[in-house]
């Protein structure tokens, strides 16, 4: 058999992937490159003295331990985020999956927020959650509940990870609702008419056919767990209070652009992007296999 | 045919070209700003005002979003080779500026080159201290100045029956009286939780926030405001907190409402927050200098300034220069000042306009707009009050008020609280000074 029946000229495939590698490799490879050499240097924010510092800049993050405390933390929002906008929007996806009068409008409704910008989806929540400002605050503290997310650690961190999980269920919602039109009815049909109630249903036959979408949104909501929600840290608390809001990527933002402590960030970048490249690697290599496709 | 049409038709465009070309000859000058609404009107105004008075350079004004943005942009672009001639940084970022020797061109040294006529002892020293050399060479030029005053609801103090507190230990009775008159939230509070609490607060009693003139006489400075004043007064803060006659209100300027609003009948922020009050406040309202604890030998001093410079960026040609030199001569007239002042609400920067200001009955109907330079101008600077000269400020702030944030959360004590932001900070301050350019 012959392999390269499709091409005739040998340079023709290399021309037409070549568009893609070169978008791939400005702005996925250059970047990171540089960011690994900045990493190395220390310099003033404007760029007029560097020196080369070897490992300092990881050395030093090493040493510290707020930086542990913020990889600890985000660990923990990713996935309290992950968890909590994933099962709400299955929750959300099985209900409007129902033949309902008016679903198209239900769907519409819970698609929207994912077209709202981080930062205003901080600044609606604050509005709404601000201690003074906030009109739902007014009824926690009828409730007497002692709502002060601008001093209370523990209830910023509910804050930010309310706001951000809000946000990302309607994308969820989208594959769960795409996945679960793509299960074909006979099945279900078939698990009813051998007696099986909705629970059970739902557990034996359309979780594991769904198992594919969860995971891939699994990937997905981790990622944007770790590096989306920046813009809503920043509008809604700045990190604060304390430093029992910021996570790794609001550290990068803080401590490179307002502090201009650029060697620094570029390595927290670094030390990122390695542990994202370790987390997808652990997920295909073992939650996979709990997948079936 | 149609090529010899096409060849006339460029011959003629490059005759237009190079006849026009004495137009184009007018030197632009780019002005990077963070000004907006109201203020951003001032600044289009001055703009064409210049370029209506003269035809040799013409100033181009361009927003490019809040302080931090737009000394983000422009350090950005500087280092793509492309930075703007004139920017607007924020006070807390001097030291950062002024540390990139070769990025930016001192402004005495600019009025000296370009032969402008420039009198440092024209403006006032309380406002070009902070932008000064240890030997008073001016480094930026002042543009909009402020600094803290405590706004007080003249309404809600008269209903509960309390006098306008002058010292601390006042305001605190009176925010007690206030939570007992049904402010039960909130008695009286502040923002720039730092920049009040710390930062002020040791220039106006005469004490130390770090060595060395508050960093203006070197980068190698320590920071000391852990000392019993300043543990004294957040001490003071966290214990009135837990009954809410303080309330905290965040590290920047969002809790603002809470005083337009009647929540907070005292409370102590910039008194550029003048143009929000006067057009929210359904009440009577006035602006007195900060509290200050009377057993302070000395105090009340003088306050420091908030507000922003005008730096001119290094590697421009000489016609630039004089250009810039120009505009900045311009923006010095007194009758100038005097319309920013007023416009604005911002401080004016030279003896001529305050006092023209004041002749002309300026501050009778609004006195509150002369107590920022009757703080400023309490008493001849010191030391510890001409200024703040610290790398990094806008993060050493955010560390500053995380502390701050655990004291008042009662997780740390308030002695710890400063401890801890001490050192922290002056790590941060020791890897600033390691880039800092010698």
């Amino acid at each position: 058999m012959q392999k390269q029946a499709i091409f005739q000229s040998k340079l023709l495939p290399y021309a037409l992937v070549a568009p893609q590698l070169a978008i791939v490799l400005i702005f996925f490879y250059w970047p990171a490159l540089q960011a690994v050499i900045q990493s190395f240097l220390l310099q003033d924010a404007f760029g007029l003295s560097s020196s080369f510092v070897w490992f300092d800049n990881y050395i030093e993050l090493f040493k510290d331990p707020a930086y542990f405390a913020a990889i600890v933390r985000t660990f923990f929002f990713s996935f309290a985020i992950a968890i909590s906008s994933l099962s709400f929007a299955l929750l959300l996806a099985v209900m409007a999956d129902k033949p309902l009068r008016g679903s198209m409008l239900y769907r519409t409704l819970l698609i929207w927020p994912y077209a709202v910008a981080p930062p205003v989806v901080g600044v609606l929540w604050i509005f709404m959650l601000h201690p003074s400002l906030g009109v739902l605050s007014r009824y926690l503290r009828g409730l007497g509940i002692d709502w002060n997310p601008l001093l209370d650690g523990n209830q910023a961190a509910a804050l930010v990870i309310l706001a951000a999980a809000w946000k990302q269920i309607s994308y969820n919602f989208l594959f769960f609702l795409a996945g679960l039109q793509s299960i074909p009815k006979s099945v279900i049909e078939a698990a009813a008419i051998d007696g099986a109630r909705p629970m059970r249903r739902f557990w034996t036959v359309i979780f594991p056919l769904l198992s594919p979408t969860i995971f891939f949104l699994l990937v997905i909501n981790i990622v944007y767990a770790f590096f989306d929600t920046f813009g809503i840290i920043d509008t809604m608390t700045r990190g604060g209070p304390g430093t029992s809001t910021v996570t790794l990527v609001y550290k990068v933002y803080s401590d490179g652009l307002l502090g201009g402590n650029l060697g620094s960030s570029a390595a927290q970048s670094v030390i990122l992007m390695i542990m994202v490249i370790v987390l997808t690697g652990i997920q295909f290599r073992f939650v996979e296999r709990k997948v079936t496709y | 045919m149609a090529l010899r049409h096409f060849g006339a038709a460029a011959a003629i465009a490059v005759t237009v070209g190079m006849t026009a070309s004495p137009a184009l000859a007018v030197t632009e000058i780019q002005w990077w700003h963070a000004m907006t609404g109201a203020n951003n009107d001032v600044i289009v105004k001055l703009a064409n005002d210049f370029n209506a008075a003269q035809s040799d350079y013409k100033v181009i004004p361009t927003y490019k979003g809040n302080y931090a943005d737009t000394m983000n942009a422009g350090i950005a672009a500087f280092r793509a080779g492309n930075a703007p001639h004139i920017m607007q940084v924020f006070e807390v970022g001097t030291a950062t500026m002024m540390a990139a020797t070769g990025a930016v061109k001192p402004v005495y040294k600019l009025m000296a080159e370009t032969g402008e006529k420039f009198d440092p002892k024209a403006y006032l020293p309380a406002i070009t201290g902070y932008y000064s050399t240890s030997k008073g060479e001016m480094l930026s030029f002042p543009f909009n100045s402020s600094s803290t005053v405590m706004w007080v609801n003249l309404d809600e103090l008269k209903k509960a029956n309390v006098e306008i507190p002058k010292t601390w230990p006042e305001v605190f009775e009176a925010g007690k009286k206030l939570k007992a008159a049904g402010h039960d939230t909130c008695g009286f509070s502040g923002s720039w939780v730092t920049w009040v609490n710390l930062e002020q607060l040791s220039a106006w009693h005469n004490t130390p926030l770090s060595s060395k003139a508050n960093g203006l006489d070197g980068f190698d400075t320590v920071l000391e405001f852990n000392g019993p004043l300043q543990v004294k007064h957040l001490e003071n803060l966290v214990e009135l907190q837990k009954t809410k006659v303080y309330d905290y209100a965040g590290r920047t300027n969002t809790g603002e409402g809470r005083f337009t609003s009647g929540e907070c009948p005292i409370y102590l922020t910039s008194s550029a927050f003048f143009g929000n009050v006067k057009a929210q406040a359904k009440f009577a309202f006035t602006a007195v200098p900060m509290p200050y604890y009377p057993d302070v030998k000395g105090a009340p001093q003088n306050s420091i300034i908030g507000g922003a410079s005008l730096w001119v960026m290094g590697g421009k040609s000489a016609d630039e220069y004089k250009g810039v030199a120009k505009f900045l001569t311009f923006l010095s007239d007194t009758d100038r000042q005097v319309y920013i002042h007023k416009a604005s609400g911002y401080l004016p920067i030279t003896k001529a306009a305050y006092e023209k200001a004041k002749a002309e009955g300026f501050y009778k109907d609004q006195p509150y707009l002369e107590t920022p330079l009757l703080e400023l101008t309490n008493k001849e600077p010191t030391e510890n009050s001409r200024g703040l000269r610290l790398g990094n400020m806008v993060q050493l702030r955010d560390v500053w008020s995380e502390e701050i944030e655990q004291a008042l959360a009662g997780k740390k004590t308030a002695k710890q609280a400063l401890d801890a932001a001490v050192e922290r900070g002056n790590t941060m301050l020791r890897q600033f000074e390691k880039t800092a350019v010698k």
